[in-house]
């Protein structure tokens, strides 16, 4: 599924720059970095609550497509920064994690723990 | 035996929570550059990662050793700090000693040390008290996780 299609879906707001034409094969929720590290598996979109520099130095390392920053959690413009550094488009929803992962799972994406 | 081709060395800083990271990430674009399998990289990142994590949490001052040979990569993290009393009950997942702060910062829920073993091919830990810890990695440049 395309970046933009899952964007539309969450209402999401677009904080930094992204390639809408990114394919999203799954999706990882966690506010725990680790366990993002452990289940995730690449181009997997990630869903956190969680908004400073380590949860996008944790999705350069598990290699994840895109995050979502759910429950209106906005990240400070350092994080932003460092998004656009390594590439990572950054999304921003009001919704909550478990909405998100509702609407995703409805549309038809899988989890990946 | 095998032929060391590349090593480095790099200086971990506690409780340098923005910076924790920045070595991963710089070894991950080395790597890369390198040609590395994108499964070995992955693997090797997320042991650096978790291995920084710790350093910067729980330790005073650590090192990180890299190591590529023509068949593996050595990762060696040695920290000087408190170490780690029951280490058997730190290898099991979900068990923790930290901090809400270091959960704020999304780690510290017993993950760290089954993903670094979890993702090496093979892992050795020794800890004392009041001294620190050393962890030992390799991990195969043609292995499956």
């Amino acid at each position: 599924m395309r970046l933009d299609e899952i964007a539309g879906m969450l209402s999401c707001e677009t904080l930094s720059a992204a390639d809408h034409e990114v394919d999203v094969e799954a999706v990882v929720a966690s506010d725990g970095m680790s366990e993002i590290l452990a289940f995730s598996r690449p181009h997997a979109l990630m869903l956190t609550g969680l908004t400073n520099v380590q949860s996008v130095r944790t999705a350069v390392v598990a290699d994840v497509s895109a995050i979502v920053y759910v429950r209106d959690k906005r990240p400070d413009q350092k994080v932003l920064d460092l998004a656009r550094q390594n590439g990572i488009p950054i999304l921003l929803t009001s919704l909550g994690m478990f909405d998100s992962c509702g609407i995703l799972y409805e549309a038809g994406l899988d989890g990946v723990m | 035996m095998s032929e060391e081709l590349l090593s480095r060395s790099f200086t971990l800083h506690s409780h340098d929570f923005d910076k924790a990271g920045e070595t991963s990430t710089e070894i991950k674009g080395m790597l890369k550059e390198l040609g590395i399998d994108s499964q070995v990289i992955r693997r090797v990142v997320v042991v650096c990662f978790e291995a920084e994590m710790n350093v910067v949490m729980y330790a005073d001052e650590g090192t990180l050793t890299f190591v590529l040979t023509d068949e593996d990569i050595g990762i060696e993290i040695a920290d000087r700090g408190p170490g780690i009393a029951d280490l058997d009950r730190a290898l099991e997942e979900g068990w923790s000693t930290a901090t809400d702060e270091m959960r704020e910062m999304g780690f510290g829920f017993g993950m760290g040390l089954p993903n670094i073993r979890r993702n090496a091919d093979a892992c050795e830990i020794t800890s004392e008290v009041g001294r620190g810890t050393t962890i030992a990695c390799r991990i195969k440049l043609d292995g499956d996780a």
